[in-house]
Order: C-alpha cells, then sequence, then structure tokens
C-alpha cells in the first residue's frame, strides 16, 4: 500500500475562541487533483492555513500527516521546506524585497545551497512567459503596488519556481477576468505535468477547473466536509449550486 | 527547535574590535586651558586655531548640558580623555599601514570598498588619519580632499580659516563648544566650480581607546555647478567606560551646486554620539542627506539645512534602529531663508527590545522665503510592547504664501506578512528581518550597493534575538 502525500484525521481548528472546523478527513495521494468547494464561510481557507501551520489557526483536536511525519509542532517555515505551498488569497505586499530576489532566497533558505543567478534567471524568466507576467515585475517590490491579477500570477510564479509537492490554491481565481483565469490555469497544469505535484484547489467557483483534470471533489459546509465525488461533482455544484448540501 | 532566545546584548564582535592600546600620546584625562593648548602644540595650530580653542573652552565652561532629550547623565567627561592617537603617522599606500590596523579595517570592509568603487578614503584610526589615498583622476579635477589638520596649514588654510565653524558656531551648545576646543581629525574636501566627481569619497571614523572622545570635524565646500557625492560611515569597539563622540560636519553648497552627504553611523552601545552636522545652500543648490543611524547608547542628531538662496533645495532620508538599552534622538531642522526652496525630509524609526526612539523634524520659514514647499514623512515600527516611538514635529512658518504637509505613521509588524513570508520556506527571524529591511529601504536603496548591503546585515544583526 503506498502511503498517501496528505493524511488529515479529524482535524479540528480554531480561531480566537471560535471553532472554525469539526473534524476534517481528507487524503490526498501523489499527483492528484483535489478540489474543495462549498460556501463563503464555510472554512476552507482556514484549512489551508491550518495546513500551513498559521499560529492564528489552533489545532483543537486530530492530526496532519505530510509525507507520513506528523506536522504537530513543525513550523511554517519547516513546512514549506517539506514540500508544502500556499497560494494566498490576498497575497501580502512586502517592499524592499523584489520579487525575483525573493523567490531566490527562498529557494537558498529551502535547499541550503547557493543557486547560480544566471539558471535562475533562465527559468524565473521562461516560467513568467508561461504566465503571461511583464519581465518588469521580476525587478519590483514583492506585490507592492500588483494588480489583484498580477499578485495571483506572481503567487502561481512561486509555485513554479518552488516546485512543491503540494499546493494549496486558495481561491486563486476569484478577481480574475477570463483570460487572466486561462493564463493561470495554464500555469498550474504545468506545475501538475512538471512534477507530477498534487495540488488542492480552494474555490466557490468552478471556471479554474475547466481545463483541469480534477480526480477528487470535496465539498465543504460549516467547517464540515459534507460530500466527496469525482470530477462529475463540479459539474454538478456548477449546475445546481451548494444548495441540496445547506 | 524553534530558535527563542533572548540576546541581552547583540554580538557585535565583527564590529567590535579592539586592538592593543598604543596611545602614548593619550593625554592626562579632564579638561583645562593647559591641556587645550597642548593639543595646539601637538597639531602645530596656526595662532587663529590656538585662540579658537581657547576661546571655545571658556564657552564650554560657561554653557550647561542640555535639559531637554535623553539623560546624558551617565557621562562623566573629568573620565574621558579627549585626545588620543596611535603612533602611526599618516600613511599613503595601503601596504604601509600596520598589519594590526588594517586587520581591523579589513574586518571593517574598508579596502574592499576602496577597490570596488571609492575614490578615496581616509580612515580614521583614533584621532588622526592613518591611511590617507585620493585616486588621481580626483585629485587631477582639482578636487582637494585631505585631513583637517593638513588642510589647516596648507595651500587652502585662508579657505579653512574663514568656513571653520561659521555654520556651527561653539556657541550654538555645550557639546559644539567643546568640539570647537579639542576637534582633532577628519576630513576637508573642496570641489572647484563645474566639477562633476562621479566616485563617491569617503571616510571612515573608528574610536578605539577606552574612555576616549573623538571630535572629527568635517568640512566640505562645493563650489557653483558642482557635484559630490561624500560618505560617512562609523564604527567603534565596544568599552565598559562612558565613550562620548561629539563630531562636527560643516557643509558649504554653492550655487546650483549638488552635494550628497551619506553615513551609516554603528556606534558601540556605550556611545554617547552628540553629533552636529549641518549645511548651507546657496541659489539653485542641493542638499541630499542619507543617514542611517545605528548602535549607541543615547544619540542626539539633527542634521539641518540651511536653504540660503532662491530655489535652493534639500532632501533628508533617514532610518534609525534603537534596541535595548538605547535612546536615539533624530530628526532633521530645514530651515527656508530665500523664495522658490523646497525641503523634504522622509525618515524610518525602528525600536525593538525597550530601545527608544524619537524623531523631531522642525520646519522654518522665513518671511523672506515666499513660494517654498516643505513636506515631512515619518513612520515608525515598532517591534514588541515594551519599546516606544514619539514623533515630535515643530513647524515655525512666518509666510502666509508656503505650502507645508505633514504626516506621521507609527505601526507594527503584521503577523499576516511573517506567514506569508514562512510559508515560502523562510525562518521567524529571517522573514522579520526581511520586513524591516524593507522598512528601512527608503535610506538602503539610496546607498551604494555595498553600503545598503551592510546595513541590511545590521539591521539582520540587530532583529537576530528579536523573537521570543
Amino acid at each position: 500500500m503506498t502511503e498517501k502525500l496528505l493524511q488529515v484525521k479529524n482535524l479540528s481548528v480554531r480561531v480566537e475562541e471560535k471553532e472554525i472546523l469539526h473534524g476534517i478527513h481528507l487524503e490526498i495521494g501523489r499527483g492528484e487533483t483535489h478540489v474543495l468547494m462549498g460556501p463563503n464561510g464555510a472554512g476552507k481557507s482556514t484549512l489551508g492555513y491550518a495546513l500551513m501551520g498559521n499560529p492564528s489557526y489552533e489545532v483543537t483536536g486530530g492530526k496532519i500527516f505530510f509525507d507520513g511525519k506528523d506536522l504537530d509542532e513543525v513550523s511554517v517555515a519547516e513546512r514549506a521546506k517539506a514540500g508544502l505551498f500556499l497560494s494566498f488569497q490576498n497575497p501580502l505586499e512586502v517592499p524592499g524585497i523584489t520579487l525575483s530576489n525573493f523567490i531566490r532566497s527562498a529557494l537558498e533558505q529551502r535547499t541550503g545551497e547557493r543557486i547560480r543567478l544566471w539558471d535562475f534567471r533562465k527559468e524565473l524568466e521562461a516560467k513568467m512567459e508561461v504566465l503571461q507576467m511583464d519581465k518588469s515585475y521580476a525587478k519590483r517590490d514583492l506585490n507592492v503596488g500588483f494588480s489583484g491579477g498580477e499578485k495571483k500570477k506572481a503567487e502561481i510564479l512561486q509555485l513554479l519556481m518552488m516546485k512543491p509537492s503540494l499546493a494549496i490554491l486558495d481561491e486563486t481565481d476569484s478577481g480574475l477576468d477570463v483570460d487572466a483565469v486561462r493564463t493561470v490555469s495554464r500555469g498550474v497544469e504545468e506545475y501538475q505535468k512538471d512534477k507530477d505535484g498534487s495540488l488542492l484547489i480552494i474555490t466557490h467557483s468552478t471556471r479554474i477547473l475547466e481545463a483541469l483534470h480534477v480526480d477528487v471533489t470535496h465539498v465543504m459546509v460549516d467547517g464540515r466536509i459534507v460530500a466527496e465525488g469525482d470530477a462529475s461533482l463540479v459539474d454538478e455544484i456548477n449546475e445546481k449550486g451548494f444548495e441540496q448540501y445547506l | 527547535m524553534k530558535e527563542k532566545t533572548w540576546v541581552e546584548d547583540v554580538n557585535r564582535s565583527i564590529y567590535d574590535i579592539k586592538n592593543e592600546e598604543k596611545d602614548v600620546y593619550r593625554l592626562k584625562a579632564g579638561l583645562t586651558p593647559e591641556i587645550v593648548a597642548q593639543i595646539s602644540d601637538e597639531k602645530h595650530d596656526p595662532d587663529w586655531m590656538r585662540e579658537f580653542r581657547q576661546r571655545s573652552l571658556e564657552i564650554y565652561n560657561e554653557i550647561p548640558v542640555p535639559d531637554w532629550g535623553p539623560s546624558i547623565e551617565g557621562l562623566n567627561m573629568d573620565k574621558i580623555a579627549t585626545y588620543v592617537r596611535t603612533n602611526t603617522d599618516m600613511k599613503a599606500n595601503w601596504e604601509d599601514v600596520p598589519e594590526e590596523i588594517k586587520k581591523t579595517f579589513d574586518l571593517l570592509g574598508i579596502p574592499q570598498a576602496e577597490r570596488e568603487s571609492l575614490a578615496g578614503v581616509g580612515a580614521q584610526y583614533d584621532s588622526e588619519l592613518v591611511y590617507h589615498n585620493v585616486k588621481k583622476e580626483v585629485a587631477e579635477q582639482g578636487v582637494v580632499y585631505t585631513d583637517m589638520e593638513s588642510a589647516l596649514n596648507g595651500e587652502y588654510a585662508d579657505m579653512v580659516k574663514s568656513h571653520f565653524m561659521k555654520l556651527v558656531p561653539p556657541r550654538d551648545h555645550k557639546f559644539a563648544a567643546l568640539h570647537g576646543a579639542v576637534w582633532s581629525g577628519g576630513s576637508f574636501v573642496y570641489v572647484p566650480p563645474g566639477v562633476k566627481v562621479d566616485i563617491p569619497l569617503q571616510s571612515y571614523f573608528r574610536l578605539n581607546a577606552p574612555g576616549a572622545g573623538q571630535f572629527e570635524h568635517t568640512l566640505i565646500i562645493v563650489d557653483e555647478g558642482a557635484d559630490l557625492h561624500f560618505i560617512e560611515g562609523c564604527s567603534a569597539p565596544k568599552y565598559n567606560v562612558a565613550n562620548l563622540h561629539a563630531g562636527c560636519v560643516e557643509l558649504f553648497v554653492g550655487k546650483n551646486a549638488r552635494l550628497r552627504y551619506s553615513t551609516i553611523e554603528n556606534w558601540s552601545k556605550n556611545m554617547y554620539n552628540l553629533n552636529t552636522k549641518r549645511a548651507r545652500v546657496e541659489a539653485g543648490g542641493k542638499i541630499e542627506w542619507v543617514s542611517g543611524s545605528f548602535g549607541s547608547h543615547v544619540s542626539y542628531l539633527y542634521p539641518m539645512s540651511i536653504l540660503n538662496g532662491d530655489g535652493a533645495r534639500a532632501e533628508f532620508t533617514g532610518v534609525t534602529f534603537a534596541g535595548q538599552g538605547q535612546n536615539l534622538d533624530t530628526g532633521a531642522k530645514m530651515v527656508h531663508n530665500a523664495p522658490n526652496t523646497s525641503s523634504y525630509m522622509n525618515t524610518r524609526s525602528i525600536s525593538k527590545g525597550g530601545g527608544i526612539s524619537t524623531f523631531r523634524s522642525s520646519v522654518v520659514v522665513s518671511p523672506k522665503a515666499k513660494h517654498s514647499k516643505s513636506s515631512v514623512s515619518c513612520q515608525s515600527l515598532m517591534l514588541d510592547r515594551i519599546s516606544r516611538s514619539d514623533t515630535i514635529p515643530a513647524m515655525d512658518i512666518r509666510t502666509n504664501d508656503a505650502d507645508i504637509g505633514h504626516e506621521a505613521k507609527i505601526g507594527r509588524i503584521s503577523d499576516e506578512a511573517v506567514f506569508y513570508l514562512m510559508s515560502r520556506g523562510l525562518p521567524e527571524d529571517e522573514a522579520r528581518a526581511m520586513i524591516v529591511s524593507g522598512f528601512a529601504d527608503n535610506v538602503s536603496k539610496e546607498l551604494p550597493v555595498e553600503y545598503a548591503v551592510e546595513m541590511n546585515n545590521l539591521i539582520r544583526l540587530e532583529m537576530k534575538g528579536s523573537i521570543g
């Protein structure tokens, strides 16, 4: 039996004084693409933050195993090094460090080795082309003054450069126009085939999924997984919405 | 294991390098007319300077210590030897500099900086220049770059005499008077009309003797239409005896001339840094201050720009970092004394581990200064709940016809931003250091790259141990 890449067992999570997630079970295998859908406020983003280890999100019960390792007490940075990646719904602006330097120092932190500038630059430019990002963005301060769409592209650029084994995309498609969604989903596709990467795509729309192969769909309502199915569940929700689960 | 340390005092070993004391000329501590006369003898002062020192000493004895700002009670002038110099004479070649001193400078990065982009180095070791080298092309342009003592007796003696402590008279405050009495070392620069110096000139000051004050004088005259970038960097080794720095910087910017004066000060944490800097700018000229204040126990530092001619401009870009046990009182003063003048202040202050950072801005617009503009922007970042940050703006506007703006912001590091950076694999201290460096990027963006790197290293050093 091959071990699943991510195993979430009976996970409960509290934010401040309020329990948001109540006993979540979730398993993602290597190379699989999972979709987490649900209405606003269901707790989808909370799951993403909790998996990544945001200290404001307190695990009150259950376990998370990644690559066979218990993530309890594992810091955010160590989780990233282990191969977890979270694409933020609202990426933060960090003045004083360029997108390019940031990605490079993050990569160097992960590998503990110096990266040759020439190779790095070549790869970065190739990935930016996939995402139809203007090269000038590499030299701009991280997310500072980026449009909503450019911020999301910058997240996917980081995904492509860091090559994690599991990427959690939190509402990467929200606030994007049709063309931008297409571009971003091309980037996600590239990640899938480039490294046989696993995905957990959090969304409440279905636009980003059109071009992607989906293995499993989970529906979350009020902090619980209420339904699971294959890709056809996406189409069903697309048609009927979440009403039947409320 | 998550790193969770509280370092009592940052490990500054790479900065705090102490050489064996070889200050054979060290004078008896305490300040008397005889000691001041002895300094004059040592330096072969011209008569006017002998008198100037004695007069300054009298003023020093008359004026009380400042009764505002951070406490300087820990400073005992009786214990401070006012004049120290090593038994090394001025050197023209790097190769001739004694090994021991070289090692210290090596660790401070001077020769590298020299090799890479700097035109000349007047590195001050204790109170005397040990190393002095102006690149040929700069001298060929007619630029004079020398130590103050040589300038005082050399070809430019009259120019020194007509400018020395004219911008900062000894009566200005107690430590200006002290400086007038015991000043020693420093740089003199003269850039002739129309000459544009395209490589920065650098001076590196350093304190190395226990209980020794440092009173270097910097005098820079940039003549009409000329252009210069001067960089001053400071670092001092650490001792338990109270240390005092009371330097003085006087900058004369001629018509349509431009001077950029960049400083990274990094004093050891027992230093009283009571420094006075002032610039006078003639019509169409521009002064640009770039200032990073690190280290020291107490600092009083408010560079002043006097805009004396039509259309003169001043910019001040600064960052101050106050850590545990530090009380840094910094800021800038803009004096608009002519029409169509403009000034711009953009500062960031950071406080950590109970450090106190106070920002004082002062804008004075005289009735003559019609159509003048001034803008002050100050941002503070407090890294924990025990640190303190204050902003004290003062404005004295004496014309209706001026455009004045002021904004101040105080904030903390957002946990979300730290989480965001950590989610990419950066450890917490790196993430915080990155955010703080970013906060200080108003200054680092203005510095030559090797200085920006050094400043970011300093920030990283100061940030270590700030989590817990």
